[in-house]
């Protein structure tokens, strides 16, 4: 057997956690700050070296890991495929920049919000390269845990009540989900991701069990209209806690979304592909619109993450290599894009403790790095040619126009609404006169938010003008994808007739 | 007499519980001497019968009482968490002044009562054995004699219990008149048809049962005996009463009235799903954690239920699966629960948790770990435990009692979380004391760190009750 590559990029944070947990947590303890920064930064590298021996040509699982795990029924099996392998180096990509962002901005318990950061990377690591539903539901569910304490402990005012909405809807989402796990392993014997894409599962049941995931999807994407926990969560969360949210958690669902409900279930999926065009488009232009109107700067930075979720998941549904390979950039670009505004808004929030969009104004005369950057996320999340959003949202459309005209002119709709509510949000913060005294006091921005900043800027833009690395990676897992699909489709069908 | 040696840790306890008897009567101040050696009994009563954990299928008495893999294993549960119970209980004891010889007495008689419902083939000594454990249950329930609370509560329990009794005999002359015998196998054999005599008589010992674990329409005493016994009492009552319950359930309905199935299965389905629905929502406005862990019981012996109510042996061993890491759970909350002590006074509100994490982290993580496992949220055991069970129910497509079953987690998952947000979230008061004795930091170790790590390799439990076979 070689080397357990996937299973140390799982462990190696948890590892880390552990350690921090026996340290001491006093306030000039820097081993803590060191240890998490040199684990999360390790296990980038680890990802990196990953891409580096992933082999793009074949659309099967590398790096599988099969041990048996519960004995007779259930075995623990990871492995990653071309899609799989995007978010694995985003979380990994992610989390280091959090820890930074963390450190230099909480102030106490940061012992512990370390420790939750490195559960969840784990965990979302694990939710990434698990081959097996139950494998799968563990590390989906287990993330309730470290992020209900993430947003309760260091949130805002309203904290508790967003804890609340987040965790309960999040877990009525999912249980349904594993009865409809529990199901499949009764129905097609095994619960191994693998053997069930060959050995497909019987169409009477498809409709169902797919409504089960869909719950569960639909919750954590989130869609319209279970979306409400979202602002709350994000509003209330810290800074760090919101990046992990937008940038990684979110994209649980749209990974969920390609690989379950598509590849186990295509002729449920095609049953309900207007369901989803449906939701999609109202999540798009009604939260368009609802951002316009919000008054928090994180509100409708988190609404607009609704409205881009919209984009990938009828992206995902068109069922179209463009549309689908438009919502993995898109996820990657809103990963990156929402997880720097979040921290844009973080900034300020810190050195003004106030979220609130009419606090603001003329920030670009105090502030010139800061509005430099938060042009370009502005621009990136508007979906500007020359940022990972114009590809995503490009090729989403594109698809989209491929299989229905009318969803795809609503969906054009959504694009100029999002100009209408970033640039108007970046008008009314950065641009104008300094009406509030305060104001001019300001600091603009220091060496680690920099840092951070820039990080993420490089790659949203350089992969906008460059996709073809992702491409590379994502294009033959993808084809193989869709050709299942309408293969079983075809099936279907001619069982049918 | 040739299998005697079968019950040598019955034999054994009840020697040792008479010489203990006449050592504490005999020598002054001896109640700690007493209690250790208690201990020690059961510890040795351990031995002996993880000797005999391979003996399946052996029948004394003229096939009255059985040991086989279900006993056995039963049994060792029973051991386990008295031992469990007993370590971490005894600094509670004696500040509360109830360490008395009588009272580690009475724990080992309740015990042995307890054995011999587990292994009764018979309804007489099945009824011999559940008024063995339940006489001396009373006794404890009231065992702090001038607390009002504590004397109510063992009165409550004492009515309510003979009166469950009660049916419970009426029930076992039922099911004799109509079956002729007393004895399980024999009953199984002598029933041809359907009676409504001997439906009459399963419903009437059914009832007795439900109201051993406290299930739903038959729980009214548990909040109240909960709150009421000393918490050194309370968590006795949470664990060791229910395995043994549970287990006689298994025998009761698997072996002499499998082929009634269809009589009491729906009966069954019924109290598992008002368990679970009323156990988590009737939790929700509790502010005492004693009377908050008697609803979380309710509504976990309805998944314990829920278990039995598919009828096969899968279902069986969800069931047995559930009941330990159960076990291990409420060990764990229990065992925080006797650390919440300032100046010698115990305290047991949810308010008394405000802002615990600050001033005890380590115990706050304790907590935190045994009530998101009670929630049933991976990785923790709990999830597993919640997992079997469906495992088992959606296998024979009973999906109503599954999806009702998970949805009364998400309910339930409200208010652990509630006591989480108060531990957590909120502010912080005074500190507690931390001179707690070794016994109790052992039984809160081990049992959280099982919860915690159990998934990384849930099979030694697993194949350990698979050679649980009834059907």
């Amino acid at each position: 057997m070689n080397f357990p590559i996937l299973s140390s990029l799982i462990l190696l944070p948890l590892i880390g956690s552990v350690f921090i947990f026996f340290n001491k947590s006093t306030e000039k303890n820097k081993t803590i700050k060191y240890v998490s920064i040199f684990i999360t930064l390790s296990n980038f590298l680890l990802s990196l070296y990953l891409w580096y021996i992933f082999d793009k040509s074949i659309p099967d699982f590398q790096f599988i890991e099969d041990r048996e795990w519960i004995s007779g029924l259930i075995n623990y099996k990871v492995g990653i495929d071309g899609i799989s392998i995007l978010f694995v180096m985003l979380t990994a990509f992610i989390t280091p920049l959090c820890v930074i962002s963390v450190i230099s901005t909480i102030k106490y318990r940061l012992k512990d919000f370390l420790i939750a950061i490195l559960i969840m990377e784990s965990l979302m690591i694990g939710v990434f390269c698990s081959l097996d539903l139950v494998v799968f539901y563990l590390f989906f569910e287990g993330g309730l845990i470290p992020m209900f304490l993430i947003i309760g402990i260091w949130g805002g005012e309203r904290r508790v009540y967003s804890a609340f909405k987040f965790f309960l809807y999040t877990l009525l989402g999912s249980v349904l989900m594993l009865v409809a796990i529990i199901s499949i392993y009764w129905i097609a014997g095994t619960t191994d991701v693998q053997e069930l894409y060959k050995i497909g599962i019987d169409q009477k049941y498809q409709n169902l069990l797919w409504l089960a995931f869909f719950s569960s999807f639909a919750v954590k994407t989130p869609m319209w209209p279970v979306h409400t926990w979202l602002p709350d969560a994000h509003v209330e969360a810290p800074t760090a806690g919101s990046v992990l949210l937008a940038a990684i958690l979110l994209k649980m669902a749209g990974y969920g979304f390609i690989r379950f409900s598509i590849g186990l279930f295509p002729v449920a999926s095609e049953y309900f592909v207007p369901l989803v065009y449906v939701l999609s488009i109202i999540a798009i232009i009604y939260t368009s619109l609802v951002a316009l109107m919000q008054d928090d700067m994180k509100k409708l930075i988190a609404y607009s993450s609704v409205a881009h979720m919209g984009f990938v998941t009828l992206g995902i549904f068109t069922m179209t290599q463009q549309g689908i390979e438009g919502s993995i950039i898109q996820m990657i670009s809103h990963g990156l894009i929402s997880a720097a505004l979040f921290l844009c808004v973080g900034v300020i929030y810190d050195r003004r403790h106030t979220r609130q969009i009419k606090d603001y104004g003329g920030l670009v005369s105090v502030m010139p790095k800061y509005a430099i950057l938060f042009m370009i996320f502005t621009l990136g999340a508007v979906g500007l040619p020359g940022t990972t959003g114009f590809v995503g949202e490009f090729l989403i459309l594109l698809g989209a126009f491929k299989k229905s005209f009318i969803v795809a002119i609503f969906a054009s709709i959504g694009v100029i609404l999002s100009a209408a509510y970033m640039l108007w949000l970046y008008r009314r913060v950065v641009f104008g006169k300094i009406v509030n005294a305060d104001l001019k006091n300001i600091v603009d921005l220091n060496k680690s938010e920099k840092i951070i900043l820039w990080t993420l800027a490089v790659p949203s833009i350089f992969y906008g003008f460059y996709p073809e690395p992702i491409f590379n990676t994502i294009d033959v897992s993808i084809n193989s994808l869709i050709q299942t699909y309408n293969a079983n489709l075809d099936i279907y069908f001619a069982g049918k007739n | 007499m040739e299998n005697i040696n079968l019950i040598t840790s019955e034999i054994f306890i009840s020697l040792s519980l008479m010489s203990l008897l006449i050592l504490g009567v005999f020598k002054n101040n001896s109640s700690s001497i007493v209690y250790n050696l208690s201990i020690f009994t059961l510890f040795l009563s351990l031995l002996i019968n993880l000797n005999l954990f391979s003996f399946n299928n052996f029948y004394l008495f003229n096939g009255a009482y059985k040991v086989d893999h279900l006993s056995n294993f039963m049994k060792v549960l029973i051991i386990v968490s008295g031992i469990f119970v007993m370590l971490s209980s005894s600094k509670y004891l004696k500040i509360n002044k109830i360490f008395k010889i009588e009272y580690p007495i009475l724990l080992l008689s309740s015990i042995l009562g307890m054995f011999i419902m587990i292994s009764s083939n018979d309804l007489m000594v099945f009824y011999l054995g559940l008024e063995l454990q339940s006489l001396a249950l009373y006794v404890l329930a009231s065992f702090k004699r001038n607390d009002q609370l504590s004397s109510e509560s063992g009165l409550k329990y004492f009515v309510l219990s003979a009166l469950s009794s009660g049916l419970l005999l009426y029930g076992c002359s039922l099911i004799y008149g109509f079956s002729g015998s007393t004895n399980f196998d024999q009953i199984s054999n002598n029933i041809s048809e359907v009676q409504y005599g001997l439906t009459l008589g399963i419903v009437f010992i059914l009832v007795g049962l439900a109201f051993k674990i406290s299930a739903v329409p038959f729980h009214m005493w548990a909040p109240d005996v909960y709150q009421g016994s000393p918490t050194s009492v309370t968590i006795f009552f949470a664990i060791l009463p229910k395995i043994a319950a549970l287990s006689v359930f298994i025998r009761f309905l698997y072996v002499p009235f499998i082929n009634l199935i269809d009589q009491w299965q729906t009966i069954i389905i019924f109290v598992s799903i008002a368990s679970m629905v009323f156990g988590a929502v009737a939790a929700i406005g509790q502010k005492n954690l004693k009377r908050l862990m008697a609803y979380s019981s309710i509504s976990h012996m309805g998944f314990a239920l829920a278990g039995l109510a598919v009828g096969t042996n899968e279902g069986i061993q969800s069931s047995l699966i559930y009941i330990s890491i159960y076990l291990l759970m409420n060990l764990a909350f229990f065992s925080c629960l006797f650390m919440l002590k300032r100046n010698d006074i115990y305290h047991e509100d949810l308010s008394d948790l405000s802002g615990l994490s600050k001033n005890h982290p380590i115990l706050a993580l304790c907590l935190l770990i045994s009530l998101f496992s009670l929630a049933g949220i991976p990785p923790l055991a709990g999830f597993f435990a919640k997992f079997y069970i469906f495992l088992a129910v959606i296998k024979e497509e009973m999906y109503f009692l599954a999806i009702v079953g998970l949805l009364s987690t998400v309910v339930a998952a409200f208010y652990y979380l509630r006591v989480i947000k108060t531990i957590y979230f909120d502010s912080q008061t005074e500190k507690f004391d931390i001179n707690h004795d070794i016994g109790l930091k052992i039984s809160l170790l081990v049992s959280t760190v099982i919860i915690l790590i159990y998934f990384i390799y849930p099979s030694p439990l697993q194949a350990l009750i698979s050679k649980i076979v009834i059907l």
